[in-house]
């Protein structure tokens, strides 16, 4: 199979406008990722799908991520100059990480028997700004998963054949795989709790969960 | 009737017993569980059914598809919250006398998922449980077992005076209120007249 900067070459020439990223991934298996702005994203799935050397025609999964607002602290080492003398000074560096959703699919192809290639999009935030193009007109496979993301992580996806919950009831109102999801505080009593039931047990106590 | 007497009759061939008993000897020797599985449970209630365990030793083969004709609910598995309102409409259907068994960690607790948002913390929230069999999931012996509890229980049941069984109180229900989907969970989260929140302790 081509490189991932390969293909992203290749997606710039065919898609014009599409902005095409690479996210590294550090860990052993070095599974890097493609991503794509959400505008091209419909157009740049069809490329995949269609294009002579790749043929993806079968995603396997997909899947959504939710990034909520962050403070990323990072240490860097800058000089100074400190009584007449220069001197390397840690600095903690403080960048403030805009929340979005993400959703991830895995692609394989089944006639080139090669795959996966790993696409991602990203929402503009997490409030209003939650639509993504649905891709499974490209790939029937997407159909439930894209539910799932929909009903757990409140993405909605323009296209989609059927966008309703699929885990949850219809009248649901929450999305429960959001990091800032909170339960109705349905604590009970617990002889030993720990861990993350501790915490629940204490703010039960301490009445500060909505009932 | 005197127990001696009995005996001395017995011996002689001559059987004597109440009403009550062998009534309730009938009842206990022919129950008819609802054919209806939630989970992983589910398949140790079908072992439990088939060849090497055999309910049919204790008259209680005949898995029924409808809950008209069955007396005795096996909720064998996880319910889920989505699941919660059809298990309380299933048991509302049953007609009395019926029983109901909790097979599982899930369905007398909510299990391993009991933090989890979408299910449900114990059946017994919403509908009466007779027995409860712990394990995750209990081997087909714990449910012979706790299928032979309620056998006992059956037999035990008096048919007149003040303890006889909630079927025979007219004024007692034989339907419980089905939960309905709220915004944020089951409304209500549980039938209070059946089962209340454990009192906290701090500390």
């Amino acid at each position: 199979m081509e490189t991932l900067d390969q293909i992203k070459l290749r997606i710039e020439t065919a898609v014009p406008g599409a902005i095409v990223g690479i996210l590294p991934n550090d860990s052993p298996s070095a599974q890097c990722s493609l991503w794509v702005s959400r505008e091209h994203g419909r157009a740049v799935a069809e490329l995949l799908r269609a294009d002579a050397n790749l043929k993806l025609d079968y995603c396997s999964n997909a899947t959504g991520i939710d990034w909520p607002e962050a403070e990323l602290t990072e240490k860097i080492k800058v000089k100074q100059v400190v009584d007449g003398v220069e001197k390397e000074v840690e600095e903690v560096k403080r960048t403030l990480r805009p929340g979005c959703l993400e959703v991830v699919y895995h692609l394989y192809s089944m006639e080139k028997k090669h795959g996966p290639v790993i696409l991602r999009m990203r929402t503009g935030n997490r409030a209003d700004q939650v639509h993504l193009p649905s891709l499974t007109p490209v790939w029937r496979s997407c159909e439930f998963q894209e539910r799932e993301i929909y009903d757990l992580y409140g993405l909605v996806f323009d296209g989609h054949p059927d966008l309703r919950r699929i885990l949850m009831w219809d009248g649901f109102q929450d999305f429960p795989m959001r990091k800032d999801y909170v339960g109705r505080d349905d604590y009970e009593y617990e002889p030993t709790p720990h861990d993350e039931l501790l915490e629940k047990a204490k703010l039960h106590q301490a009445g500060e969960v909505k009932k | 009737m005197d127990e001696g007497l009995k005996n001395e009759l017995q011996k002689q061939g001559v059987f004597t017993t109440t009403l009550e008993g062998i009534y309730n000897w009938g009842r206990q020797n022919s129950v008819w569980p609802l054919q209806f599985g939630l989970a992983c449970c589910a398949i140790e209630m079908i072992a439990t059914s088939m060849a090497r365990f055999d309910l049919a030793r204790f008259g209680a083969e005949v898995f029924r598809p409808s809950p008209r004709q069955a007396d005795l609910m096996i909720v064998a598995g996880t319910v889920t919250k989505k699941m919660a309102p059809q298990v309380v409409r299933l048991y509302n259907q049953m007609p009395e006398p019926k029983y109901v068994i909790a097979m599982g960690a899930c369905a007398i607790s909510g299990g391993p998922f009991k933090q989890g948002y979408n299910v449900l913390k114990g059946i017994d929230r919403y509908i009466p449980v007779d027995v409860h069999i712990p394990g995750c999931p209990p081997r087909p012996e714990a449910l012979l077992h706790a299928f032979m509890t309620l056998q006992q229980k059956i037999a035990s049941q008096p048919l007149t005076g003040d303890h006889r069984p909630r079927h025979l109180h007219a004024e007692l229900p034989s339907e419980f209120p089905v939960p309905a989907f709220g915004a944020h969970d089951l409304e209500p989260p549980n039938n209070p007249s059946l089962w209340q929140a454990p009192a906290l302790r701090r500390g």
